[in-house]
């Protein structure tokens, strides 16, 4: 997403130094209660998921005593609104957010997806977290020791977005505190990719700048499967995780180990090795590629290909208007072709794309030049496939280590939809447009009846929503992603010895 | 109860000799062996040498290193690089294959060998040696690696142990098609075929052939990376300057031990410095140009002689009487290699920026002249004297010039637009001259369009000098440094005792 603040931002906004200090007192507690905090999250890891998302029910009216509020002023019980009021309030609503941080956000799980571990590791507490205020200052360098202590310090800071950076050599809080500043670097991110609809704007018709329909958003589909092949298949990723960026785009999240120690210049390789279509609107044909296709990108052809027939040619119709087949006539390499072509479009115009497509074959069937050559036009062919179906990445979110990206279920302040995490599995049935919004969870709860028959463990909030398939995924994928982590820290351990012993030459 | 005895001695440590002994325990009982025609350098030498020998194998073994950098400097290509080595490499630091009748086999890897680690040891002081040694050396080698015998070749990466999985004739078969296209090469409308089946190729982390899968010349499956022979040489390469430079940094903590042998160090020392070459060769007076009044005064009149990356500043600095940072340090740091005096610079600088006060220039420009000078500054500044000028490389690839900025290679830096009209305005108007610079830019040989420029200018003098043998060919190399232009320039000009008299016209500013 463009939007995406580059490190280098710093906090803006008014009296930045005040929260800065109010929020170290909030979250660095005395030592005495260290303790405390530990006991508590194993015993929360043994009794899986009890008390991490606070039922208001039952009884319905009366706000329970939440053992993680400490004061009341903390907690805000939800007056029954009517469905109307609910429905035409802002998402950034900081009621709205209130009860939303408060009752639906899986912090637990959050937190043992960026932990790596039921117990907390430095990868959660050096962690950067930055939260954009209702008053659009950035703060910066935010760190937690445990899922607690974030959610209190959202809670008080009401954020309308989290974005998660990554983990440090120390506490990013006391990065100041260092005597050499060359001690605070850095360590380990998931590798991240961003994509977004708004870089298709040259090959899309239905819409284009920030709005998407479920006809554009099959690029997305094309582009997740075309990736996730390349991450699984070729660099032998498993734990990777898509996200709705909650409008226009979609985030993908690899926590394999291997992945998330990468420097950038492995970043950067990964990034090459994805990258096909160069150039911008004004540099020609953006993709060339030697011969023989590597692998990966006859593959990618292989899987574009059906998409390129339904979705781009059938459903965007991409050169219907002469001007656009004009563009289409450019990436063709021969000039004898072209103007056949072009004869016999102007000569019917409103021919569609598909009959156009066809139209190239059939047309160098008839060619009597010399100079025509069969190969050359496949080639072209291949590439203007890949050109109108091959991701499109906002390849910088890769390179960088330190490069922030929206945190998961987080609200995207524009649509009120919440950025939730994508089963792969069923992705075509995925769409964007049915992704739940903040106002209809709140009137999920608020209409959610309590069966006949009375569950035995009480039910969460967001056991009541439309949000539980896809926490229920995210949980499902945390847990085998730490499962992994388990198996892998043994291996990584003794092959670390092996490589100790050096020479001194 | 047991009374323990503690004079027997622990049998599990009775062999154990003292661990500073150690590491060098083993290899001084054998002479080493060279089975092969490369070297990894992984194990020091041991035996004993003459200091003549010591001395002379790693003077030998710098001329070669300083040579393939300045191939380097000049953009030659590798094939270029192979041939113009090649009489160079037979001289001083000859290597020959196995399969060769040469009695010299051992002889010549023995002083490969220990002018490898003498050179090791003189460069490992400072990053910026270090790095430079890790690069000529890696050049060096990839060389050698090109031009071995192919079965030696393979012979020699075998005995490497890198760790390399061979991929089985199971495994080819199941990723036939992936693979046969990863060594399928496609020119024009060729297309090479090769066959799987003679095709070895070894498995190993992507992460070892970083370059090979970013611009997707491999095949990639679980994270592993199917190299084919012919790619190997860029793993083996690699891992040669990753262990090169692990080394050499364990070289340089080991250092300050060696500052007790008074033999050795001032020989390092020597070599250390020499190495420094392309850049310090012009510092103070070596390129003092005999019948050139070098003043403040003069500058003028010689900046006709200057390479066109200096006139550029020139120009700017009288017509903005101002340089910026990196434009003054270019400047001044030539202005030093032809010989400019300190006090002399000053003075230039000081009548230059004709805009500012007195006050100003003594607080803000003062410093920085004399540090360039060795005037003022550091310890090793001062002992050094200052900053070497600038080389042609060093300007082409660091620091490019930003808006209002007036320093770098105008060959590089400029499009070709304005660079056709500064030509134009020193005076380069011919239409040849001006495409062939053209053509250098496109292929990025920016050495080769000021030298295309400094023989036009020059073209009846150099014709003169060479009918006259006054000049050899060598003399009339290819510049890679803009001080050397200057020489040359003044040197020709001056040919014949004709003093010329400059033309204002092309000196004076315009405004």
């Amino acid at each position: 997403m463009a939007e995406e603040p580059v490190a280098a931002v710093v906090e803006r906004g008014q009296s930045p130094k005040e929260d800065d200090v109010d929020m170290a007192d909030a979250a660095a507690p005395p030592a005495q209660e260290k303790p405390d905090v530990n006991l508590d999250d194993l015993f929360a890891d043994m009794d899986s998921d009890d008390e991490e998302f606070p039922s208001s029910k039952p009884p319905p009216q009366i706000a329970t005593q939440d053992s993680n509020s400490s004061s009341p002023s903390d907690e805000v019980v939800l007056t029954p609104t009517s469905d109307q009021n609910i429905a035409h309030m802002n998402a950034s609503d900081p009621e709205l957010l209130r009860s939303f941080y408060q009752r639906l956000f899986p912090w637990r799980y959050l937190f043992q997806w960026l932990n790596h571990s039921p117990t907390p590791t430095p990868d959660f507490e050096n962690r950067e977290f930055a939260f954009t205020l209702p008053n659009d200052a950035m703060l910066r360098y935010m760190s937690y020791r445990t899922s607690d202590l974030l959610r209190k310090d959202v809670l008080r800071l009401m954020p309308t977005r989290i974005e998660i950076g990554p983990s440090y050599t120390t506490n990013p809080r006391e990065r100041k505190m260092l005597q050499n500043t060359a001690g605070f670097r850095p360590l380990s991110k998931e590798l991240c990719f961003d994509i977004d609809l708004t870089d298709y704007d040259d090959i899309r018709t239905c819409c284009d700048k920030a709005n998407i329909c479920n006809k554009c958003w099959r690029f997305m589909v094309m582009a997740v499967k075309v990736v996730e092949a390349v991450l699984r298949d070729d660099f032998g990723f498993k734990h990777i995780m898509w996200v709705y960026s909650g409008r226009r785009g979609i985030h993908a999240w690899v926590s394999d180990k291997s992945a998330r120690t990468m420097d950038d210049s492995k970043r950067k390789v990964i990034a090459g090795y994805l990258e096909v279509i160069i150039g911008g609107a004004q540099s020609g044909k953006r993709v060339n590629l030697r011969r023989p296709l590597h692998p990966h990108l006859s593959r990618s052809l292989d899987l574009l290909k059906s998409h390129f027939q339904d979705d781009v040619l059938e459903a965007q119709d991409p050169w219907q208007t002469p001007a656009r087949a004009e563009k289409l006539l450019q990436l063709l390499p021969d000039k004898d072709l072209r103007d056949a072509l072009r004869k016999k479009w102007d000569a019917s115009p409103g021919r569609s794309s598909l009959s156009k497509w066809a139209d190239i074959d059939a047309v160098a069937k008839t060619t009597t030049s010399k100079s025509f050559d069969p190969r050359a036009l496949l080639d072209a062919k291949q590439d203007i496939v890949l050109e109108y179906t091959y991701p499109r990445l906002d390849i910088n979110v890769s390179k960088k280590l330190n490069h922030l990206l929206k945190s998961p279920f987080v609200i995207h302040p524009g649509t009120g939809r919440v950025c939730v995490p994508i089963d792969t599995r069923r992705l075509d049935d995925f769409s964007p447009l049915e992704v739940p919004t903040i106002q209809g969870l709140i009137r999920e709860i608020d209409e959610w009846k309590e069966p006949e028959v009375k569950p035995e463990k009480p039910v969460h909030d967001w056991e009541k929503t439309s949000l539980k398939p896809y926490i229920e995924y995210f949980r499902g994928f945390v847990n085998a992603m730490m499962k992994g982590e388990r198996g892998d820290g043994k291996v990584k351990r003794e092959r670390g010895e092996e490589e100790g012993d050096g020479e001194l030459w | 109860m047991i009374r323990q005895d503690f004079n027997r001695v622990d049998p599990k440590r009775r062999n154990v000799l003292d661990h500073r002994k150690k590491q060098f325990a083993e290899p001084a009982f054998k002479e080493s062996q060279y089975p092969h025609r490369l070297n990894f350098y992984a194990t020091p030498p041991t035996a004993d040498i003459t200091l003549e020998q010591f001395e002379q194998w790693a003077i030998d073994r710098l001329r070669i290193l300083a040579e393939l950098e300045a191939c380097s400097f000049r953009n030659k290509s590798p094939a270029e690089t192979a041939q113009h080595m090649k009489p160079l490499l037979d001289k001083y630091l000859p290597l020959d294959a196995n399969s060769s009748s040469s009695t010299q086999i051992t002889a010549q890897r023995q002083k490969d060998h220990y002018s490898h680690f003498i050179l090791r040891l003189a460069f490992a002081s400072t990053k910026e040696l270090r790095q430079r040694f890790t690069r000529v050396e890696t050049m060096l080698f990839r060389l050698r690696f090109g031009a071995d015998d192919t079965r030696e070749r393979h012979a020699f990466v075998q005995s490497l142990n890198l760790d390399w999985e061979i991929v089985s004739d199971e495994e080819k078969r199941k990723y036939q098609s992936e693979l046969l296209s990863t060594i399928t090469y496609t020119v024009g409308k060729k297309t090479t075929h090769a066959s799987i089946d003679e095709e070895t190729f070894c498995k190993v982390d992507w992460t070892r052939v970083p370059d090979l899968v970013e611009q997707r010349r491999v095949f990639l499956h679980a994270g592993k990376a199917y190299v084919p022979s012919k790619e190997q040489q860029s793993l083996v390469v690699t891992e040669f300057t990753a262990r090169l430079e692990r080394a050499l940094e364990l070289t340089a903590r080991a250092l300050p031990r060696l500052d007790e042998d008074d033999r050795l160090t001032p020989i390092l020392n020597h070599l250390s410095k020499n190495f420094v070459a392309p850049d310090a060769n012009y510092t103070g007076s070596a390129t003092a140009v005999d019948g050139a009044e070098i003043t403040a005064r003069n500058i003028d009149n010689l900046a006709q002689h200057f390479p066109m990356c200096m006139s550029h500043l020139h120009r700017s600095l009288r017509r903005d009487a101002h340089l910026k940072h990196n434009g003054r340090l270019q400047y001044s740091l030539f202005l030093k290699g032809i010989g400019l005096s300190l006090d002399e610079s000053l003075l230039f600088w000081r009548q230059s920026f004709s805009k500012i006060t007195e006050d100003t220039f003594n607080k803000e420009y003062r410093y920085n002249v004399r540090h360039v000078y060795g005037d003022v500054g550091g310890d090793s500044n001062r002992r050094g004297g200052g900053y070497s000028p600038y080389s042609c490389q060093k300007i082409l690839t660091e620091h490019a010039p930003g808006p209002g900025e007036a320093h770098g290679c105008p060959y590089r830096h400029f499009n070709m637009e304005n660079l056709a009209a500064l030509l134009q305005s020193t005076g380069v108007t011919d239409r040849a001259v001006l495409q062939g610079v053209k053509e250098d830019k496109d292929k990025q040989k920016f050495h080769l369009a000021c030298n295309r420029v400094f023989e036009h200018v020059h073209k009846n003098e150099i014709k003169r000098a060479k009918d006259d043998g006054i000049m050899t060919q060598a003399q009339l190399d290819t510049i890679i440094h803009p001080n050397e232009y200057f020489k040359r320039s003044f040197l020709l000009k001056q040919m014949g005792g004709i003093k010329q008299q400059p033309q204002d016209s092309d000196v004076k500013m315009e405004g």
